[in-house]
């Protein structure tokens, strides 16, 4: 049997170096057509980055096969599979650690390489070239990354494994299969507009047609890390078994950085779109964006960092992608640098008009990812310096990006609502004025039904994003002319917008309701103990005992009732990993609207006995509920008709 | 003016590049620098493994101070070097860390016992006091009972080399 | 300055429960929710950036049941948090410290923020009008033209 796919996993490294040759060409051979204006060169381009995505297609394909196949022989396979691993877990263990998660990165890549060749038959042939060029270098440097340092396919012929080490438990789990390529597809996705943006500078010059074009795979980016990073944040919910859903761990912050300049990007282009300004902070935008992409990845895969979610560390690898980020990230701000003045916009604004809305809400984002990074490099700084060891966690961060928030939250709505060009506070304010004095009032009503007293941190969220919500709506009412059958008239793109922002109110609620009155208790339960936090009581029902397909655990059946009534019977588990003999604790939830009911396993005592953790968490659905929201109202704008039709060159550039 | 604005983040990022070269150059990430230097060495009253006597001080005389348990195979590692060092009349005090005296006793006839005697800390109290994350950890103290320095991890030649003229300068 | 840390501190953070927590408890909520925040402030000096409220560390267990100790004994917060970074240093607190080394990581944002609107503000002054007025000569040509166009 050995000898059959014995082969196979040469195949996938093989295909990998035909990427990267592949890769090369798609860097030189469109570029020289675009020196010499030779239009059969240039055509090139879409074909070999086609090209390039199939044969990394192939390489993942070969390297999951290893997985599903269970072959030992494959270090990597080795190090993290076992044959008793549930087979979807199998294949999503193939981006379980650094070496396959690199290849799944670079392959999606390619894809968004792919995607760009089949749906840019309205651009310019020597935009199409640039651009996939650009990307074309982004992936020979991954490639070669990946083949030099990070080998997928290395074998540990001839003394093979009759068995591999199992995944980590913590990994074994829906969140893997689901989150990791979400998010690196929002990842990699940074990297269409970040091409454009260095194209036009290259080329001196950017139009309405650069922006319109530019959009949608912004907004595709973007959908995909928003949701990547809710589902992280879902995931380490109720994976990790303490109820925490953000630590503001340097892992986490790598993937929020860049989603909020993306969300900046978004509002840029939009401008550059439709007024013809803002052009240079778009291009700068779409730089800093790709770069913190990028940035994210270096920090969690070099060992700068330390970090509970980092990939093994390794300081050659750490220089490689140090190397990476100095050519990308140098050579695109200094190309900024020197050609941003042929790229500057001609136009003007009022003090007051949506430009400046929108100048303050990117400034206030840019502001918060820049306290983010601030945050995460400064003990390194410190360090740095000889200045000793310092810790900088979630309460800085807090701190930092609630005020932030708030600020946001703020100008959300009266922006969205803001004419261009000019506009007076007057008018904003005579329209706002009813949806101030409903928030407020909502606002003071809310914690003192829920808490029974004042609480001015819940009162401050609810207000600002009630504030959100009435002027958003107050917003479409006046545009439909208080007809809601009008509403659909009003555009995609008008609509996403509403409901990515009303997803931002959601949000907020969500968190200053969980920040606030989530309800906690530790205590000691042995099988029939009863125990009571808030409303709900929780009776250990029996000590159980269940077998998996690669663990034995311990159980703790709850019967949860609210006023007497039933709720529902949960069952945490505390499992034990027969591979690596790695203890998981798995909590069990009772999911609503309007509450979780958390339960967790602590440690074993005496007599049965477990240390349990009963927690109450109102409204934290609403966090990720505001996210699905978002990338609806992505969705939606990027599906607007606009950006799909097909524009001849004249009217691009009417 | 403009134009010199447009270089700001270059330069920015290139000073974060900095940053990351040396800080991937950095040896053991996980040391945390001691905020004990300089200060006395904690008080304490509790037994010694050998003798199970009271004892509430250090030798007058410049010591060692090793933190270390039977279950910690690194001490096992650098036990060795310890006893070469007290052979070349290094004086050594042991804190015998969250341990058992009855096995530290067996372990030490087994090994041999570099140390002048050995503090019993069975619930790590002391070792709270001296902000013991990990053994084996090994202080520099004193004639006067004032800490001088703190080493984490093993005691090899390596580490000595460098710590030895320190030791030194404290006789 | 420090308080007024704290209580943002104290009041941004959500109440997690905490590993053996049932070793711990307190007569009054207050202090119960004392003890969680101090957990989740503390960082466990061995483990991967986890704080002693998350860690199944043996050392996190050790300074769990020491800062039990001094809050029983009546110690303020700041007294435990001193405590521990006394012996274990900054790292061990989430909160960095407010000296000077560290007055561009609490300002930076600020600063950033105010220099930004002020970039912004300088940079809108010197837009200039799309439309330029016309000069003198201009004008008369214009008026010029115009008498022709009207005859």
């Amino acid at each position: 049997m050995t000898e059959w796919y014995g082969m196979v996993p040469e195949f996938g490294q093989l295909a990998l170096i035909f990427a990267l040759l592949v890769s090369v060409l798609q860097v030189v051979i469109p570029l020289l057509g675009v020196r010499n204006s030779q239009d059969w060169l240039m055509a090139y381009a879409r074909p070999l980055a086609s090209a390039q995505a199939v044969f990394l297609l192939i390489s993942l394909a070969i390297l999951t096969y290893c997985f599903v196949v269970d072959d030992f022989s494959v270090a990597y396979v080795a190090k993290n599979s076992n044959t008793a691993l549930p087979t979807p877990f199998k294949v999503s263990a193939v981006w379980g650690a650094h070496e396959g998660s690199l290849l799944l990165w670079v392959t999606l890549l390619g894809c968004w390489g792919l995607a760009v060749s089949l749906f840019s038959r309205s651009l310019p042939l020597d935009m199409v070239a640039r651009v996939l060029s650009i990307m074309g270098m982004v992936s020979v440097g991954f490639i070669l990354f990946t083949l030099e340092t990070s080998n997928p396919f290395e074998r540990s012929l001839p003394s093979v494994p009759s068995e591999g080490a199992d995944l980590n438990p913590l990994l074994q789990d829906f969140g893997l299969i689901v989150h990791p390529p979400t998010l690196y597809m929002g990842y990699v996705g940074l990297s269409v507009a970040f091409p454009f943006a260095l194209a036009a500078l290259m080329g001196g010059r950017l139009d309405a047609a650069w922006a319109r074009w530019s959009r949608p795979w912004t907004t595709a980016a973007w959908i995909f890390l928003t949701v990547g990073i809710a589902l992280g944040s879902w995931w380490a919910y109720y994976e990790l078994g303490w109820g925490g859903w953000w630590f503001w761990d340097p892992v986490e912050n790598a993937s929020l950085m860049p989603w909020l300049v993306a969300t900046a990007l978004l509002h840029s282009l939009a401008v550059t779109e439709k007024r013809g300004l803002f052009k240079s902070w778009t291009v700068l935008l779409a730089i800093f964006a790709f770069s913190l992409s990028l940035l994210g990845t270096f920090l969690v895969r070099s060992g700068v960092l330390t970090s509970v979610h980092a990939f093994a560390s390794d300081p050659e690898r750490g220089i490689f992608i140090l190397a990476l980020l100095g050519i990308c990230v140098g050579g695109s701000l200094l190309l900024y640098a020197l050609k941003a003045p042929t790229v500057a916009s001609v136009g003007r604004y009022e003090w007051i008009s949506r430009e400046s809305f929108m100048l303050l809400n990117n400034l206030l984002l840019v502001v918060a990812a820049f306290a983010i990074l601030l945050g995460t490099l400064y003990p390194l700084i410190i360090d740095f310096f000889g200045m000793g060891k310092i810790s900088v966690g979630a309460s800085w961060f807090n701190t930092m990006f609630v005020p932030l928030s708030v600020l946001l939250a703020l100008i959300i709505g009266p922006g969205a609502l803001s004419r261009w060009k000019a506009d007076e506070l007057k008018r904003i304010g005579g329209q706002t004025v009813a949806a101030a004095i409903i928030s407020l009032l909502l606002a003071f009503a809310v914690p003192l039904l829920h808490g029974g007293d004042m609480n001015w941190q819940v009162f401050l969220g609810i207000a600002v994003a009630l504030w959100l919500i009435t002027v958003t709506l107050t917003d479409v009412w006046k545009k439909c002319r208080g007809q809601l059958s009008r509403i659909p008239s009003l555009g995609l793109s008008f609509q996403g917008m509403v409901l990515a922002h009303i997803g931002v109110a959601i949000t907020i609620i969500g968190v200053a309701m969980v920040a606030n009155y989530s309800e906690e208790k530790a205590a000691r339960m042995a099988p029939g103990d009863i125990e009571t936090l808030g409303a709900y009581q929780f009776e250990f029902v029996q000590a159980g005992h269940i077998e998996g397909p690669n663990f034995v655990s311990d159980a703790a059946p709850f019967r949860v009732t609210k006023d007497g009534k039933e709720i529902s019977l949960l069952t945490p588990e505390k499992r034990r990993y027969n591979a690596r003999g790695q203890i998981m604790t798995e909590a069990a939830i009772d999911v609503s609207l309007f509450r979780d009911v958390y339960i967790s396993m602590g440690e074993p005592l005496d007599n049965g006995a477990w240390g349990m953790r009963l927690q109450v968490k109102p409204f934290m659905r609403w966090v990720w509920l505001g996210a699905i929201f978002m990338s609806l109202g992505g969705a939606l704008a990027m599906a607007d008709k606009r950006y799909r039709r097909r524009k001849t060159l004249q009217e691009a550039n009417a | 003016m403009k134009r010199l604005m447009l270089f700001i983040p270059l330069v920015v990022f290139f000073g974060m590049g900095v940053l990351f070269w040396v800080g991937l150059g950095q040896e053991d990430k996980s040391v945390l620098p001691s905020p004990l230097i300089g200060k006395p060495f904690p008080q304490f009253i509790l037994n010694t493994v050998e003798s199970g006597e009271s004892l509430n001080h250090l030798p007058q005389e410049a010591v060692l101070v090793n933190v270390w348990a039977t279950w910690c195979p690194t001490c096992k590692a650098e036990h060795e070097f310890l006893n070469a060092l007290a052979q070349q009349g290094v004086k050594i005090v042991g804190i015998n860390y969250k341990d058992d005296d009855f096995k530290a006793r067996q372990w030490l006839k087994a090994y041999g016992n570099p140390y002048l005697f050995n503090i019993a800390d069975p619930d790590g109290q002391l070792g709270l006091e001296l902000g013991v994350y990990g053994a084996p950890e090994t202080f520099l103290v004193d004639s006067q009972g004032i800490i001088r320095g703190k080493h984490v991890g093993d005691l090899n030649a390596r580490v000595w080399e460098k710590l030895q003229p320190q030791f030194e300068a404290l006789k | 300055m420090k308080h007024i840390i704290w209580v943002l501190a104290l009041v941004c953070l959500p109440a997690l429960a905490v590993v053996e927590g049932h070793k711990y408890q307190f007569d009054n909520q207050r202090d119960q929710e004392r003890f969680t925040h101090l957990a989740e402030e503390l960082r466990c000096p061995k483990c991967q950036n986890q704080n002693l409220a998350d860690s199944n560390a043996p050392v996190a267990s050790d300074m769990r049941a020491k800062m039990y100790d001094l809050m029983v004994d009546g110690k303020s917060d700041q007294e435990i948090v001193d405590y521990m970074v006394d012996r274990y240093g900054d790292f061990v607190h989430y909160i960095p410290p407010m000296r000077s080394q560290t007055f561009l990581l609490w300002f930076g944002p600020l600063i950033v923020f105010v220099l930004g609107l002020l970039v912004l503000m300088w940079l809108k002054r010197s837009q200039k009008p799309v439309v330029q007025p016309l000069s003198a000569a201009e004008k008369a040509k214009l008026d010029e033209l115009k008498k022709k166009a009207g005859s």
